[in-house]
């Protein structure tokens, strides 16, 4: 295993496979807090916060509880509950350690359990047999880089989507296709450029 | 007495089944769970056995919320929410895989996401966690199927698109062999876009976009014919005002 695995895994799950416009995870968030950079920027750095840590304990949960007591179609439940408990405890560390951060964050902290790029990805690390390919050790790295990059991916488009959408604010867009229609529309036309990405890496 | 109140009640409980499918329609007018109706929806089919797992898992997870609602300590509402939903997902997962194989591969990662389809928990907190039992099981049931609506006028346009055909038989058991309802032979077009990612946002967009312009043209109708019916009766009070003078200037004469 090379140095590059690493670099295709970012490469790859920030750009070619990015969450929301080629995975549809997290469209949720992608559409609801985009009217401003700045909140756009906000959402980003918490889930890129959450996404990490529970990709890291969510293979590690898989592969040292579930894999062993051979109950792996308890899966989704623990992963969900494991997500729920530690944007939970992310919530309270953060408020804990830095006033000025909880309170640029707080507010989408608590969304971020109902965004299903989180539970996507970390369901993806254990579909995509990281372990099996890599070794159990070496695959944590592997699946840690790859909710890295796609955390990034998120933020990335979080951050052109919601600047597009300040200019929208401000152009004459029809009647029937202000606000939620056009941004969606803008949304189908990054996803085509997006795609156009598709089949750099192999 | 007894019988125009048991009328009401059934009339209600015939909103209550059918309000998802228009006027509060979970996909076209709250925007809830849109990641499967944006991944999901290249084809019918796919949309349609999606539509068939969220109906299973959002009745189910209804009754049994509404059901322990009064033992649920408030605090902790949500997180028991979601573990009964995740129950009902996994069961489903395991009941496709066993049975519908095909629709298990196409549909892949979003059947355990449909644990954090934000319809199923906003119907949990807001309907069944404070309504009886057989209501909370309507509203389940018919929101299901104003979501599976929803996705199957999605998926009609996207495959259509695509391909020119819509196709059965691929993932459901629905038929022996294959087949397609429509195929356009000569269909030269083929936007594959439209199958893959981008149309999925293209097409929902352009949806909410059209049904917004009926919206807004209905409601313009109204508003004019509103208007009319004021002038008119503006004029009407104005004659019988002039009459009324007139009536008076000829006594006075």
């Amino acid at each position: 295993m090379s140095w590059t695995v690493f670099f295709v895994a970012i490469f790859s799950s920030m750009l070619i496979n990015n969450v929301v416009l080629m995975k549809f995870l997290g469209v949720c968030p992608f559409l609801g807090v985009s009217k401003k950079t700045n909140s756009a920027l906000g959402m980003s750095a918490a889930v890129m916060f959450v996404m990490v840590i529970a990709a890291f304990v969510s293979y590690l949960l898989y592969y040292l509880v579930l894999v062993p007591l051979e109950i792996e179609y308890v899966q989704t439940i623990s992963f969900i509950l494991i997500i729920a408990s530690l944007v939970q405890l992310v919530e309270m560390i953060i408020k804990k350690v830095s006033k000025k951060l909880y309170k640029s964050l707080g507010v989408y902290i608590a969304l971020i359990t109902t965004n299903c790029a989180i539970l996507g990805i970390a369901v993806e690390n254990i579909t995509s047999d990281f372990a099996g390919q890599y070794g159990l050790f070496p695959g944590l790295a592997v699946a840690v880089t790859t909710a890295f990059g796609a955390a990034l991916g998120f933020g990335l488009v979080m951050f052109a989507f919601s600047s597009i959408r300040e200019r929208l604010e401000g152009s004459n867009v029809p009647e029937a296709w202000k606000g939620v229609p056009v941004s969606l529309i803008t949304a189908g036309i990054m996803a085509l450029a997006f795609a156009g990405l598709g089949g750099i890496v192999g | 007495m007894a019988k125009t109140k048991n009328v009401k009640k059934e009339m209600s409980r015939l909103a209550n089944f059918t309000k998802g499918f228009f006027k509060e329609n979970p996909v076209f007018v709250f925007l809830l769970g849109l990641c499967p109706a944006l991944a999901v929806t290249g084809t019918v089919e796919a949309s349609l056995g999606m539509g068939i797992l969220v109906i299973f898992v959002l009745t189910s997870s209804n009754v049994v919320v509404s059901l322990i609602r009064k033992w649920i300590p408030h605090q902790i509402r949500v997180p028991s929410y979601i573990v009964i939903i995740s129950t009902f997902v996994t069961i489903v997962g395991l009941l496709t895989e066993a049975y519908a194989y095909a629709l298990h591969g196409e549909l892949g990662i979003f059947i355990p996401l449909i644990v954090v389809n934000c319809l199923i928990l906003g119907r949990a907190e807001s309907y069944a966690s404070k309504n009886k039992v057989h209501d909370a099981a309507i509203d389940g049931f018919g929101m299901g199927l104003g979501f599976l609506g929803a996705l199957v006028v999605i998926g009609f346009f996207r495959e259509f698109l695509s391909t020119g055909a819509i196709a059965y038989g691929v993932y459901l058991p629905l038929a022996e062999t294959p087949g397609s309802i429509i195929n356009i032979d000569s269909y030269v077009f083929s936007m594959d876009a439209f199958g893959q990612a981008p149309g999925g946002f293209l097409v929902i967009g352009l949806l909410l976009g059209i049904f917004n312009f009926v919206a807004i043209l209905k409601r313009n109708k109204k508003e004019r014919e509103r208007q009319r019916m004021i002038e008119e009766k503006k004029r009407q009070a104005l004659e019988r005002k002039r009459q009324k003078a007139k009536e008076k200037a000829g006594a006075n004469a």
